[in-house]
């Protein structure tokens, strides 16, 4: 099956990239859509069609791929905002930063104790890639919605882990984390408006002026 | 020994100098179907070159030797990085271990002339477009050197004869086709940047504050022009057959058949650009950076692919 999930994997850390070099939240939510959407046949490529790989997918897919991103999309139509501007720091300097965490991902699976199925394909070194990527579009953008994307771009990561160990990972787990996920970017929308109807804007540093 | 390398140095400079100028053509025609005109004929820059040849001389006097020999420069450079590159499945007439390095620059030394010729005129406009040249190709040089070296990674060798080699073909079905998959994009990019094609630059362009290439040629006329627009054609399609041989990996060992394969790569390619100029807009001048930034970081994470 490797043949499949290659491909499948690598379209993820191009998405990965995508997201990190894209000022544009439209393009951005709808990419991570994809993400979702390509992570969801994911388990059907590694494990074959069983019943198990089946309901994985089709949670992912629902999720991940449909109803979240209307979600998002829905909240930037109506806070009206189009594009991050000035992330703390730039757009070509994120994506060097992600390309070289990409790069060290890779070469750092190559380190790590696996049984030996698992050292052939991308699975390792795509799961840490987009990990780091999620860690790096919530530490380094400045509006909610992509911090929103990163925690998003963060739990694809685990998805991807979670493949690999689905065989033995029973479903109630699988479905909690991605309850948690809906719950959390459910809480992170109401959010998103209180920020927005209190300071007419969704950078995220207003909040720390609170305290004075 | 001699006859052969006689017979393939024919072969190759023949396409080179007989083919070159139909792709414009080809693609200026697929950009006028596309916009439902009929356009000019496909061998109209044939007779654009034969009319410009036709002319006479026109030098200004703030100008030196430099600015005559950019062109001259330009048309020279194409036709000595042809011979290092094989053409489909015909072999490169010379090779010699490392001469990949050599076709990298001989490029950055045309764009040398071609920027000092600009810069000799004296305009500060021009010395606009030099700069703007110049920083967009340093840019899109390590693009380049990366994926040779994929390339080289996948072959063993150093010279672009066993780059482009025969084993081409089963590296596509192995695990390395994705990172071939990669770099053929990245090189797609480099030869629409090389050659000032549409999302970076519009060959067509007369408007001052975003031509680029076009701006540092204005000054030249009659044949130095004429050679400038024919050294452009041969180095689009020195550039192609990069792209067209790494996409099309296929040679059936006669020679005939190997070139038939190449032409129709070719036109294929300038079918593809002529349609991408259609349907898509100029890209913003800041983007152009970000864009190539992010191709060279594909072509290094193509590598580190290969090397794991």
């Amino acid at each position: 099956m490797i043949e499949l999930t290659n491909p499948l994997l690598l379209a993820v850390i191009l998405i990965n990239f995508f997201t990190l070099g894209s000022a544009r939240l439209g393009a951005c939510i709808r990419v991570v859509a994809l993400q979702g959407a390509l992570l969801a046949l994911l388990p059907l490529a590694t494990h074959g069609m069983s019943g198990h790989a089946l309901i994985l997918g089709a949670g992912a897919l629902l999720l991940k791929g449909i109803f979240i991103p209307t979600l998002l999309l829905r909240a930037i139509r109506e806070v009206r905002i189009r594009r991050e501007v000035e992330p703390i720091i730039g757009f070509v300097p994120t994506l060097i930063i992600g390309a070289l965490t990409t790069a060290g991902a890779f070469i750092f699976a190559d380190f790590l104790p696996l049984i030996a199925e698992h050292h052939e394909g991308f699975y390792v070194p795509t799961a840490l890639a987009t990990i780091f990527t999620g860690f790096l579009l919530l530490i380094t953008r400045r509006k909610a919605i992509t911090q929103i994307l990163g925690y998003l771009l963060l739990e694809n990561g685990i998805f991807i882990f979670g493949v690999l160990l689905s065989a033995a990972m029973p479903l109630m787990v699988e479905a909690g984390v991605l309850l948690d996920l809906l719950v959390g970017v459910f809480v992170m929308g109401i959010v998103l408006n209180q920020i927005n109807r209190e300071f007419s804007t969704l950078n995220t540093e207003r909040l720390s002026a609170l305290k004075e | 020994m001699i006859g052969s390398l006689a017979l393939s140095l024919t072969i190759h400079l023949a396409l080179l100098l007989l083919f070159a100028p139909l792709l414009q053509g080809v693609i200026t025609k697929t950009k006028a179907l596309f916009a439902g005109r009929v356009g000019a004929p496909l061998l109209q820059p044939y007779y654009d070159l034969a009319r410009l040849m036709r002319k006479g001389f026109v030098f200004s006097r703030t100008t030196t030797w430099v600015f005559q020999a950019g062109p001259v420069v330009g048309l020279a450079v194409p036709l000595l990085a042809s011979l290092l590159i094989p053409f489909g499945g015909l072999a490169a007439p010379i090779s010699f271990e490392g001469d990949f390095i050599l076709f990298v620059y001989l490029f950055a030394l045309s764009r040398f002339f071609t920027a000092t010729a600009a810069l000799d005129t004296g305009s500060s406009f021009e010395g606009m477009g030099a700069a703007r040249e110049v920083t967009f190709s340093c840019l899109a040089e390590p693009t380049m050197l990366f994926t040779l070296l994929v390339l080289a990674r996948l072959s063993g060798g150093l010279s672009l004869n066993t780059l482009f080699g025969k084993h081409l073909l089963d590296a596509w079905h192995s695990e390395a086709g994705t990172s071939l998959g990669l770099i053929l994009v990245c090189l797609f990019v480099v030869l629409l940047v090389e050659n000032s094609r549409i999302p970076f630059d519009d060959p067509n362009t007369h408007l001052e504050l975003t031509m680029i290439h076009e701006v540092m040629v204005l000054d030249h006329s009659g044949p130095a022009f004429g050679m400038i627009l024919y050294g452009a054609s041969l180095k689009m399609m020195v550039l192609g057959a990069i792209v067209v041989r790494l996409a099309l990996p296929w040679q059936t060992g006669w020679w005939l058949s190997d070139a038939l394969l190449f032409m129709a790569g070719l036109i294929a390619m300038a079918v593809f650009i002529g349609v991408i100029e259609s349907i898509m807009a100029r890209l913003r001048l800041p983007r152009v950076p970000q864009m190539l930034i992010g191709t060279s970081l594909l072509s290094i994470f193509a590598l580190v692919l290969v090397l794991r």
